[in-house]
């Protein structure tokens, strides 16, 4: 008896939904597992990470304001991935964008005006924006893949985080730590739940994800996003530009990290630190897919994503698990999702070999693929997001 | 011929093929004699690909038994086919480009020779055959006829007893076919029998013995074409009486609606043929076809009249006298000019994409399937609706994925949608191309309809009968250059073949040099006289 995968017909509606959920459960068994085996109460770990956040209600707060980021970024890649254009360095966006805004409030920290806090996020969504337009003119000009130029110039954007704060921005009444000053009441996020931490950042997540929503499902625009994705040469007969979809992609991912970005400075941190840097922009990839592209999906994803995150503290506290447990916690799942994903085009089947006699072969035809008109895609991501269309 | 006494070659008995939803073959028995040229005709979708499939150990049957000189064999793979002595000779070819022919010959055999043996061989082959092929050239400069002669000597090299053919001749000029009619019947008189794979009845009538004629999986007739009209076989092909394209002869036509002045274009990827200096004209109710054997510059010249090479051509076109060289695909749709490129998985169509969505695709603009950057489900889905019930297009409704249309449909389908926007000018490339015999004659019909009401029809094919059938006028591309219009009126097939030759064939570089074929570079006549 053996195992075998058996093409679908047609690609498996309930699969497509019921994956994300699979692996988010093997997440939690390879957890147990893991922890297990390194000498920590496997199942108490679990229970920190995904249990108590959810549990305890005034942690509730903390898992919008975690989410909130998240899915705001993971709402621009998933508009360049349909597009198949791969945004990587969304934190380097994301990075950039707070300090644009961050310059901003520096300038103006002595004024007053209701003026200020639009200024940054203006000047946070440019950066963000001007941030992937470099990857963006590489690709469309010099045919440079982007995969590398975005991801490299996030690393670009730590170092310029760091100078900044070590150097032309540091507080000059800040004893020498490497920070800039607080931002005033002027220049930080308001709250719109009375006493607590959630700031505007948070219905502006959600007000995005239906907005992409919107866009992605009644507009030409979005339209032609997917159809370069499935199709890049019948989206030029249809008369979408390659070059504009990309720069429409990077542009728009990258303005959603760059707002991402100033409103966890204005809120949150109130100011620019060189831990700014948490891998929201990484996380938010997850995120993306975790969500299958789709922006409901995707902010779903975001606020399991924000309970690994919060969870992820309260291990660290309560069992003294080390901090880099979330993020591996955070990889398997997307790992986990990769790997499941094949169910969707494909399912499992118990072989008994019934007739030893004949050679192996007979029983793979090659030419299987062809007959059924099914036509290659390079990776899992692709068919997922073929059949999200279909 | 059939030798009395003797067990046939292959004997087929009962085969049955069962996919998921589709029975392929069902109960198929035939058999082919020694030295015999045995037809296997069909539809698309007939059932023959599986059949030969089965025959060539691709596939297992489900049921039945294949005999093998009388003697009951299972073919497990098609290394265990071609050690019984089964070659076959696909319809796309698996070569690699830039390599030469020999080590192209060298990849694909099961014994390995030594270069000097290999070389030996081949030559001998060439020779006996008198098969026109440079061992030493590579594969990209070839012609697709030359291609097929890789693919005809690396079978032969197994020295088979049965050659199998499937649809060889779709992609040759009529030179070529005659050429491979020789050495296939020189092949059967050596005693090697053919299983030929086709659905052009004139063809068949030219070179087989035997016909079995396929229809939905089962063996409908096997007759001796010689015997039948090409009109019965077709009948028995398609299980109904052939409808009759109606044409009446138009001579006087309205103004010129699509003229292209001097286009040039680069080719597309590293394989691609660059337009050179185009010229032509289509007037209102014309028909202008351009004939050409696949990869002469049909796709960029598409390409290029439709605007999806996004700036790179040069020259002009006017629709209905107004320069479009500037104009976008959206700005030369809304202008009236509609096309439907050769492949419709991924061109012509989002496989992935519901039919309402590939409606949204090229017909928003005309039909107003979107306003202020918003598509109108609703419109669009009642344009699919429309052309799925004017073009007779079987799908379960606009929001079947158009993967799931079978490819007569889908071809239906994107000729409707363009179709009925009623462009001014309508460039179609290889409409009927895999399509079966109903669905090429709707399209024919929609197409001569379409002339009828004023529009100007530019239909590049690599079917000669489809063009003399449709066109009033032709003209051939050749290594990207066109040749000068033709009348189809009293035209000589033997020139268009001529014409298609020329730099990708042989004849430019040899024997039929100076006949009347377009000018080419020098540079280019050396390197491939050398």
């Amino acid at each position: 008896m053996r195992l075998r995968l058996e093409p679908r017909r047609e690609a498996s509606r309930a699969m497509l939904y019921g994956t994300p959920v699979l692996a988010v459960a093997l997440t939690v068994l390879a957890g147990i597992l893991i922890f297990s085996l390194m000498g920590y109460d496997g199942l108490a770990a679990i229970y920190q990470i995904f249990v108590a956040p959810i549990a305890d209600p005034y942690r509730w707060q903390d898992l919008f304001v975690k989410a909130a980021p998240l899915i705001t970024i993971a709402l621009g890649l998933a508009i360049g991935f349909r597009a198949n254009v791969w945004n990587i360095g969304a934190e380097g966006q994301y990075i950039v964008g707070a300090l644009a805004g961050t310059g901003v409030a520096l300038a103006t920290w002595d004024m007053q005006g209701y003026w200020i806090l639009p200024a940054m996020v203006a000047a946070g969504i440019l950066g963000g924006l001007l941030w992937a337009a470099i990857p963006a003119f590489l690709k469309t000009r010099f045919n440079v893949n982007e995969i590398l130029t975005s991801l490299m110039l996030t690393y670009v954007a730590v170092q310029l985080l760091y100078y900044l704060m070590r150097g032309p921005w540091r507080d000059p009444e800040g004893y020498g730590f490497p920070q800039t000053r607080l931002f005033s009441e002027w220049q930080t996020l308001p709250t719109v739940v009375q006493g607590t931490l959630v700031h505007l950042g948070v219905p502006v997540a959600f007000f995005l994800a239906i907005a992409v929503w919107i866009v992605l499902s009644r507009t030409v625009t979005g339209f032609q996003v997917r159809v370069v994705g499935l199709a890049p040469q019948a989206a030029r007969y249809g008369g979408f530009s390659a070059r504009g979809t990309v720069w429409l992609t990077l542009l728009t991912s990258g303005a959603f990290a760059g707002l991402a970005g100033i409103f966890e400075a204005a809120g949150p941190f109130q100011q620019m630190t060189p831990q700014f840097s948490v891998n929201y922009g990484f996380t938010a990839i997850i995120v993306a897919f975790l969500g299958r592209l789709h922006p409901l999906g995707i902010v779903l994803a975001g606020m399991v994503l924000a309970v690994s995150y919060v969870g992820g503290e309260n291990a660290q506290t309560a069992l003294g698990l080390p901090y880099a447990a979330t993020g591996m916690f955070q990889a398997m799942m997307l790992f986990f999702l990769l790997a499941v994903d094949i169910l969707v085009r494909y399912r499992l089947r118990v072989v008994v070999p019934a007739d030893l006699s004949r050679p192996v072969e007979a029983r793979h035809p090659p030419a299987r693929q062809a007959e059924t008109g099914a036509h290659v895609s390079s990776t899992p991501i692709d068919k997922q997001r073929e059949s999200l269309s279909a | 011929m059939a030798t009395e006494g003797k067990p046939p070659r292959l004997a087929l008995e009962g085969i049955t093929k069962r996919f998921p939803g589709v029975l392929a073959n069902d109960d198929v028995s035939f058999s082919v004699a020694p030295g015999e040229i045995h037809a296997l005709l069909g539809e698309n979708g007939a059932g023959k690909s599986t059949l030969v499939k089965i025959i060539y150990g691709v596939l297992q049957a489900d049921e039945g038994r294949v005999l093998w000189d009388g003697e009951p064999v299972s073919i497990a793979n098609p290394k265990a086919a071609r050690r019984l002595g089964i070659g076959m000779v696909f319809q796309h070819f698996s070569l690699f480009e830039a390599m030469t022919v020999l080590e192209n010959i060298a990849l694909g055999l099961d014994h390995s020779f030594s270069w000097r043996e290999l070389q030996q061989r081949v030559g001998d082959i060439l020779k006996t055959y008198d098969l026109p092929l440079d061992p030493n050239r590579e594969v990209h400069t070839l012609s697709v006829g030359e291609r097929q002669r890789i693919e005809i000597v690396r079978s032969l090299l197994q020295s088979p007893k049965l050659l199998i053919m499937d649809e060889p001749t779709s992609v040759l000029t009529p030179q070529e076919v005659d050429r491979l009619f020789e050495t296939l019947r020189r092949l059967a008189a050596e005693g090697c029998s053919i299983l030929y794979i086709s659905h052009k009845l004139n063809e068949i009538q030219a070179l087989c013995d035997t016909a079995t004629i396929l229809r939905g999986g089962q063996v409908v007739a096997t007759c001796d074409p010689r015997e039948e009209s090409a009109r019965s076989m077709a009948e028995m092909m398609i299980g109904a009486s052939l409808r009759d394209v109606s044409r009446k002869p138009g001579t006087d036509f309205g103004p010129e609606r699509l003229r292209v002045t001097h286009l040039s274009a680069p080719g597309e990827g590293p394989f691609g043929v660059p337009l050179k200096d185009i010229n032509l004209s289509v007037r209102a109710g014309e028909v202008v076809g351009i004939a050409g054997v696949a990869g002469n510059g049909q796709n960029e010249l598409l390409a290029a009249l439709v605007g999806e090479i996004e700036g790179a051509e040069s020259g002009n076109i006017f629709l209905d006298g107004v320069p479009s060289i500037a104009a976008h695909v959206g700005d030369r749709r809304r202008d009236g000019m509609c096309s439907v490129p050769e492949e419709r998985n991924g061109h012509g169509a989002v496989p992935a994409c519901s039919l309402t969505d590939n409606a949204v695709l090229t017909a928003r603009h005309r039909m107003e399937l979107a306003s202020h950057g918003f598509i109108r489900y609703g419109a669009a889905e009642k344009y699919a609706e429309q052309v799925i019930s004017a073009f007779d297009v079987k799908a379960t409704g606009p929001r079947a994925p158009a993967a799931s249309l079978s490819g007569g449909n889908l071809q239906k389908f994107i000729m409707g949608r363009e179709i009925l926007q009623k462009p001014d000018v309508l460039i179609v490339s290889q409409p009927t191309w895999g399509v079966d015999a109903g669905a090429a004659a709707a399209i024919h019909q929609a197409l001569v309809d379409l002339a009828a009401a004023g529009s100007a029809i530019l239909l590049i094919s690599q079917d000669l009968d489809e063009l003399l059938a449709l066109c009033d006028r032709i003209a051939v591309i050749n290594g990207g250059v066109l040749s000068d219009m033709l009348d189809v009126e009293g035209i000589s097939i033997e020139r268009v073949g001529l014409l298609m030759g020329g730099m990708h064939g042989e004849d430019a570089a040899g024997n039929g040099g100076d006949r009347g074929e377009p000018r080419h570079d020098p540079l280019e006549e050396q390197v491939h006289a050398a």
